[in-house]
């Protein structure tokens, strides 16, 4: 049992680690350029600035009818648009444990872990079929 | 009044100045006026509220990290009580937010031995996939009902901070056939005592199946869930106390992760509430780590709970109509 255990994490632990970082700081940069060109008016938005403040109170279908903003991955489509720049880091922070997840299925299908191995398949598929819009895209 | 104490009633006293200033601008009038003329709804120029917000996410963030709980708790009852964004933004916003906290801490967690991926593989799956139904039935719902539930919930989460007790090393004398086969066991060096500690798990079927209300939670109200992932793997499952807390911390990492594309797909995800948000809840989580030294925890935790439990009631007077 537990005497086996080495101390320190287990390599598929510092894979996972290391990839999260990368990703994580990635993601980090690029929200914040893109949010710079936004706020400082580099890049036009869809929804001007001084517009914005009329609609984020109202419930989430008002919103995307009244400026007629599409759901899902059609974002990729307005990335003209500088509000929509944001969504790159914002879908990056939200893509990169996928990223890890995919990254350790090799390393521990090695170590015969199985039964870990395809958990992690399984929670790949999860967190795609989140990530692609497969659970409903398109408000209340 | 010693250094602590002032900095301390600084801190809870600009609290409820913002969220006094917020509450009056956010119900003030002239708003159909503003609305019928075109104008912001509060009259505030465009830059206000992230402004605020950013202000009340830094100051939370600090908050956070001194009485040891999620950013996203505090967030989601917060925002929505006396903020003018919608429930159904302040919840992207607020996984988002306990999303970036976690992906930021999870590599030195995970790295330092103190988050175990093996506990966390199991748990995530279960509480991602359930996140995703929490995440669509809280959309489904009318949003006093989910205002209502979140105010149930956040008043339950005050209940469960004054009571719930912690064990630093929870007495596991055999690991169950589940925790056998999963092979859920570790080992880590306790600095503070520099003893080597072997830890295993028990009971890890009802600890799996806790973790389906918990995903649920996590979703439906955009909430980081540390507060019950914790109790769970501690005190349930037994795992060390810090073992835990990082692998709980770490875990928000996937859970809140799958809620968060839901929110996302669904357009509940507004850049200038998530970035001014994650990035004041970030600054504040680092300043805080620096105050942590300084200041008495239990003080702060009792702040934390006064806070969560005015929030708590005011999302349930809103939810209920009365305020």
């Amino acid at each position: 049992m537990s005497q086996d255990q080495k101390l320190g994490p287990s390599p598929e632990q510092v894979l996972y680690a290391n990839i999260l970082n990368k990703g994580m700081l990635l993601g980090l940069v690029i929200l914040l350029i893109t949010f710079a060109l936004y706020v400082f008016g580099i890049v036009s938005p869809y929804v001007p600035l001084d517009e914005l403040s009329r609609y984020w109170s109202q419930p989430v279908n008002d919103y995307l009818h009244e400026l007629d903003i599409p759901t899902g991955w059609a974002w990729l489509g307005m990335l003209g648009y500088s509000d929509f720049l944001n969504f790159i880091g914002i879908a990056f922070l939200a893509g990169v444990s996928i990223i890890c997840y995919i990254a350790i299925v090799p390393t521990l299908w090695r170590q015969n872990d199985k039964i870990y191995a395809a958990l992690a398949v399984l929670e790949v598929i999860v967190l795609t079929a989140a990530a692609a819009g497969i659970f409903g895209s398109g408000g209340h | 009044m010693n250094q602590k104490s002032k900095l301390m009633a600084g801190l809870l006293g600009l609290v409820v100045l913002t969220l006094c200033a917020g509450t009056a601008l956010a119900s003030g009038g002239g708003t159909e006026a503003a609305a019928a003329s075109g104008m912001p709804q509060d009259g505030s120029p465009w830059w206000y509220w992230p402004i605020i917000l950013l202000v009340v996410t830094f100051i939370m963030g600090v908050i956070a990290v001194l009485g040891g709980v999620g950013g996203g708790v505090l967030f989601v009852p917060i925002i929505s009580g006396f903020f003018p964004f919608h429930l159904d933004f302040v919840r992207g916003a607020g996984l988002l937010v306990a999303l970036a906290g976690a992906l930021a801490a999870g590599p030195g967690l995970l790295r330092s031995g103190l988050a175990s991926l093996r506990l966390a593989i199991p748990v995530a799956l279960i509480a991602s996939s359930c996140a995703i139904v929490g995440a669509m039935v809280g959309l489904a719902l009318p949003t006093n009902v989910v205002q209502i539930c979140l105010g149930v919930t956040i008043l339950g989460i005050c209940i469960l901070m004054l009571t719930a007790k912690k064990s630093t090393v929870p007495d596991v004398p055999e690991s169950d056939k589940l925790g056998s086969i999963l092979k859920i066991y570790g080992v880590y060096r306790e600095e503070s005592t520099g003893e080597t500690i072997n830890w295993k798990v028990h009971r890890t079927p009802l600890g799996l199946f806790l973790f389906i209300g918990i995903g649920v939670m996590a979703g439906m109200f955009g909430l980081g869930a540390g507060w019950a992932n914790v109790p769970v793997l501690n005190l349930l499952m037994g795992a060390p106390l810090k073992i835990s807390v990082a692998t709980s911390k770490f875990l928000l990492s996937i859970t809140d992760t799958s809620a968060a594309w839901i929110y996302m797909n669904q357009g509940c995800v507004i850049p200038m509430m998530v970035v001014p948000s994650l990035v004041g809840i970030m600054l504040g989580s680092f300043v805080g780590v620096r105050i942590l030294k300084v200041v008495k925890p239990t003080f702060i935790r009792w702040m934390v709970i006064g806070i969560l439990a005015f929030a708590g009631l005011k999302a349930l007077s809103k939810g209920l109509g009365w305020g």
